[in-house]
């Protein structure tokens, strides 16, 4: 059963570790994704980054990405998390977790959970700019790409 | 909320330019599906003019589902508009 959460507050990596594997000596590998707010954008610096999300379908459209990695592998447990709000460079935004019996299914899950994530999850990322700007982040067609790579 | 009614959600830029983040509205006469709801809502005036216009990358679920331009709508129908998701 997958663990998914949108939250303010940072996660704590280790804990999260710590609960998808407790008591368990059937994993053989967790595959794990952090990503993090990067400084720049297109060469300008950046000061902060506001995620706005829907709630109510985020934790649905979640929930149905794990599902999903769920019936593609033999996943021993997921986590998805994804922090919402005003953050900052450095800061991490989502983790990726998935626990299998061998690494193969744990990292291309992990892989999957994060491409569909950033394509079938309903969030928004704004940026604000070293100068006081801001601009909403387009969506980037890598993105799709990577995305699709899964699909048939 | 009417048996007739519509509740309207908008979120990111799409929120800024329509100014306002939901709204609950009685079921326009003869909007039986996203892409005449689409077309109703482009009719409202400069920002919504703006946010739909043809051309502009808008995203649409209908209650808590991805949806297309076909998609049924129906009275009591939560129908929300966004730009493409740039989560992760």
């Amino acid at each position: 059963m997958a663990r998914v959460r949108v939250q303010t507050e940072a996660f704590d990596l280790g804990g999260e570790f710590a609960a998808l594997t407790a008591g368990r000596t059937d994993i053989g590998g967790v595959g794990c994704f952090v990503g993090t707010v990067r400084d720049s954008a297109d060469g300008r610096p950046i000061t902060a980054m506001t995620l706005e999300h829907y709630p109510g379908m985020t934790e649905r459209a979640m929930a149905a990405i794990a599902a999903q990695a769920e019936s593609r592998w033999d996943l021993l447990g997921c986590t998805l998390m994804h922090r919402i709000g005003e953050l900052h460079p450095g800061a991490p935004i989502v983790l990726v977790l998935a626990a299998a019996a061998h690494r193969q299914a744990a990292l291309d899950a992990t892989e999957f959970l994060i491409d569909w994530l950033k394509t079938r999850a309903p969030f928004w990322k704004k940026e604000r700019f070293a100068d006081g700007t801001e601009k909403w982040v387009a969506a980037r067609t890598e993105d799709d790409q990577a995305a699709a790579r899964w699909t048939g | 909320m009417s048996a007739r009614s519509l509740h309207l959600l908008y979120f990111a830029w799409l929120r800024e330019r329509v100014g306002r983040s939901e709204e609950t509205l009685d079921l326009p006469e003869g909007v039986a599906t996203v892409a005449f709801l689409t077309e109703w809502l482009r009719g409202r005036g400069d920002g919504f003019a703006a946010a739909f216009a043809p051309g502009v990358p808008v995203r649409c679920a209908v209650n808590q589902e991805f949806a297309g331009p076909d998609t049924p709508i129906a009275a009591g129908d939560e129908v929300a508009f966004f730009p493409p998701v740039t989560g992760g």
